[in-house]
């Protein structure tokens, strides 16, 4: 479907350093080639461009790894004309594949909405990026200028919802755009489509429809040329912590955790893994050799999350990491439900005594009970992920905890963290 | 004599709850809080001798939080 | 014969005015204390806060139909001329004008918490709790009403109840008031969500849970090695 030459692993980030350090259109259409969307509906191209998608087995790069192909039939039944939103909010700290890609290839996320636009009978996309991304922003906007210089395509409008954790969430985005309330829904059926303003909504991660684009050009074969059989494709992975070189790399799914780590270069020996994001989970370097697709991360007791990798050294202590987490997600509630509100801040507490080792004896028991009682007792996932972070940090930092719990924390509870967390107050207390 | 096997599954909406604590004062069989006071809602189906405790459970709840919902009992 | 009979009416009509009056008073005062300690959600076994609202519930509607007869007899009563319109409009009685009024406006202020709670499931939370707290205005009124407008004021008996009913109100407004509740401040993070969340917003715990503010007091610091992650800036 091309002629363009395609590097190995380099398909979405193909400008930068190492590539043309231009993300401008004329650059985009010679490095990938031209993608003619039909602007009215049009069966058959529909039809064509479903069936590769499907066929491609693209899941859902967010963290959700839904079926991509499966979101558009769920939107297109219900008979009214969707609205295509794009989710640039990258509310995770550890994550920055979604502002680089915008920032380096906004014309290929752009395509691919465009994509799913024509394939749903769209007529419009919200590109939204969080309000404290300038600089995502405007790449997007400039983006868009380019592409109406050029002749169009379906009306794009860029939107800046709150830079908060639980504001990328599916049913929180859409809530903002509807009524400014960027708190989470109680979703009890997931099939069904979100709703802007009576209108199904067709939502897409940036690097979904990254691929998207891709997949119209080069078609399900072409894609599926990389990664493994169950996981198929390449994926943007967002490497930070005691490395040299952090930074988002683009990598074949089913590349072991260690080479993938290998690349940004750790500065010492590993201590622990953090996968998935702050609500993710921890994975024991021994174990370092699994294959980063979400099958085998979650059978190792990891998770692929949206593509997040924390690298925590030796000298560190994850237990104290985990404590930060929680004290983080705790003050990330959208403050809705009893048990996230009160629970994690309590299971927050407790880590931290233990971090510093000033745990009563029923610290550990307290500490499994509350995230017992707390999980699955919100509207959302989000008291889940950390549930789900504290019990893997039980796990995987067995042994210290036992010190930790004892009143001999290890030497690394006091090092300073290799992990980001945005300031503590909000930066526009709601925008409007 | 077959009744119709419809069971009726006592939920939570968390977003509205505001942890009144009415409903485990009423049906402390299906309903007990957590340390905040919150309800920990016993998924199991409701008995036949419970189904108007239930009710009322639902009814009196000040943020209609507590929802009695009907699930079509599997063959 | 005649003379006597309605006599006798107007007289039955006249007790009928006070004594409804008196008991709407107290079953008033019993419903706004007991509404008082069913907010503050201090419960116990035996007083659960179930049935503190249900009886709260069933006081105000037994007030109410005291209420409904006092105000009846007062307006078909040609003793005192009180007119059809001071039912529910205040200041328009042409006995004892003031004190009436007070009545009225209690009244008034009592039908828009009961209608507004018969509703509550259709109008929005914000609205029903609004109105609610129109129910301690209620009360102050309906007591300078007694005491103004009712020509028992000066008994003692009369004296007497008003007396118990001040002590049982105010004693649980004190306690209302004093009574220790763990809040936690969660809006100062949930604000910056949404736009539709007022600036102050408490969730309430019961005494117990640990009383910590929410919000990340980690260590912000940022190891050297891992600088921001890649924020290339286009231009």
């Amino acid at each position: 479907m091309t002629t363009a030459t395609l590097h190995r692993t380099e398909r979405l980030l193909r400008t930068g350093p190492d590539g043309p350090a231009d993300p401008g259109l004329a650059t985009h259409l010679a490095l990938h080639g031209p993608l003619t969307v039909p602007p009215r509906d049009d069966r058959e191209w529909s039809h064509a461009v479903w069936a590769e998608v499907n066929r491609s087995g693209l899941t859902g790069r967010g963290g959700g790894g839904f079926p991509a192909a499966a979101k558009w039939d769920a939107v297109t039944r219900s008979g009214r004309r969707p609205v295509v939103v794009v989710n640039a909010m990258e509310g995770e700290p550890a994550s920055a594949k979604d502002r680089s890609l915008l920032a380096w290839s906004p014309h290929l996320v752009l395509d691919g909405a465009e994509v799913a636009a024509a394939l749903s009978g769209a007529r419009e996309i919200v590109v939204c990026v969080a309000d404290d991304r300038d600089r995502t922003a405007r790449s997007v906007g400039y983006a868009l200028s380019e592409r109406a210089r050029s002749g169009g395509g379906r009306p794009v409008s860029v939107v800046r919802p709150p830079s908060r954790y639980v504001a990328g969430e599916e049913s929180a985005l859409v809530g903002w755009l509807e009524r400014g309330d960027a708190r989470p829904a109680l979703r009890v059926d997931k099939s069904v489509p979100l709703q802007l303003r009576r209108r199904p909504v067709l939502l897409h991660n940036a690097e979904t429809l990254a691929q998207v684009a891709l997949i119209a050009r080069h078609g399900a074969a072409w894609f599926r040329e990389l990664g493994t059989a169950g996981a198929p494709g390449s994926t943007l992975v967002t490497v930070s912590g005691a490395v040299r070189t952090p930074g988002v790399i683009e990598v074949e799914l089913g590349t072991p955790v260690e080479d993938l780590i290998g690349r940004t270069q750790p500065t010492g020996p590993v201590g622990a893994i953090l996968t998935g994001g702050y609500g993710g989970a921890w994975l024991h370097p021994s174990r370092a050799s699994v294959p980063f697709a979400p099958g085998p991360l979650t059978e190792a007791g990891a998770t692929i999350g949206a593509g997040i990798v924390v690298v925590v050294p030796a000298t560190s202590c994850g237990i104290a990491e985990t404590a930060r987490i929680a004290r983080y997600m705790a003050g990330e509630s959208a403050g809705q439900c009893g048990p996230c509100v009160f629970g994690l801040p309590a299971i927050a507490d407790d880590l931290e005594l233990l971090a510093v080792g000033r745990g009563d004896a029923g610290l550990l028991a307290r500490l499994q009970r509350r995230c017992g009682e707390v999980a699955g007792r919100g509207a959302c996932r989000h008291p889940d992920g950390v549930v789900r972070l504290v019990r893997s940090a039980l796990d995987v930092f067995g042994d210290d905890v036992r010190g930790h719990a004892t009143g001999h924390p290890c030497a690394g509870h006091a090092a300073p963290t290799v992990l980001q967390f945005p300031s503590a107050l909000p930066t526009r207390a709601g925008a409007a | 004599m077959s009744r119709a096997a419809v069971r009726l599954r006592l939920r939570v909406d968390p977003v509205a709850c505001d942890a009144y604590g009415f409903c485990a004062e009423l049906l402390p069989e299906r309903v007990t809080l957590d340390e905040w006071g919150y309800p920990v809602v016993d998924g199991r189906p409701v008995e036949a001798n419970l189904v108007d405790l239930a009710t009322r459970a639902a009814a009196e709840c000040p943020r209609r939080a507590l929802h009695l919902d009907r699930v079509a009992a599997s063959a | 014969m005649l003379a006597t009979t309605s006599t006798s009416l107007t007289t039955d009509l006249w007790y009928t005015i006070r004594a409804t009056g008196v008991v709407a008073l107290v079953l008033l005062t019993v419903t706004t204390v007991l509404g008082m300690l069913a907010a503050s959600r201090a419960r116990t076994r035996r007083w659960p806060a179930f049935a503190q609202v249900d009886l709260h519930k069933r006081a105000t509607l037994f007030a109410l139909v005291f209420l409904g007869l006092h105000v009846l007899t007062a307006v078909v009563d040609t003793y005192v001329n009180v007119g059809v319109l001071s039912a529910v409009v205040p200041f328009a009685s042409p006995f004892r004008t003031f004190w009436t009024g007070l009545g009225t406006v209690a009244v008034d202020l009592l039908l828009a918490v009961a209608v507004s709670s018969a509703l509550r499931q259709r109008i929005a939370a914000r609205t029903w709790r609004g109105l609610h707290w129109l129910a301690y205005a209620c009360w102050p009124f309906a007591l300078a009403h007694a005491l103004g407008a009712g020509t028992d004021a000066a008994q003692l008996w009369m004296d007497g109840i008003a007396g118990a009913c001040s002590v049982a109100v105010l004693s649980a407004l004190t306690w209302r008031i004093g009574y220790h509740r763990t809040t936690r401040e969660v809006e100062d993070r949930v604000g910056a969500v949404t736009r539709a969340v007022p600036l102050r917003h408490r969730t309430t715990a019961p005494t117990g849970a640990t009383g910590r503010t929410g919000g990340p007091s980690a260590p912000t610091t940022t190891a050297p090695t891992a600088t921001a992650l890649l924020e290339r800036d286009p231009r």
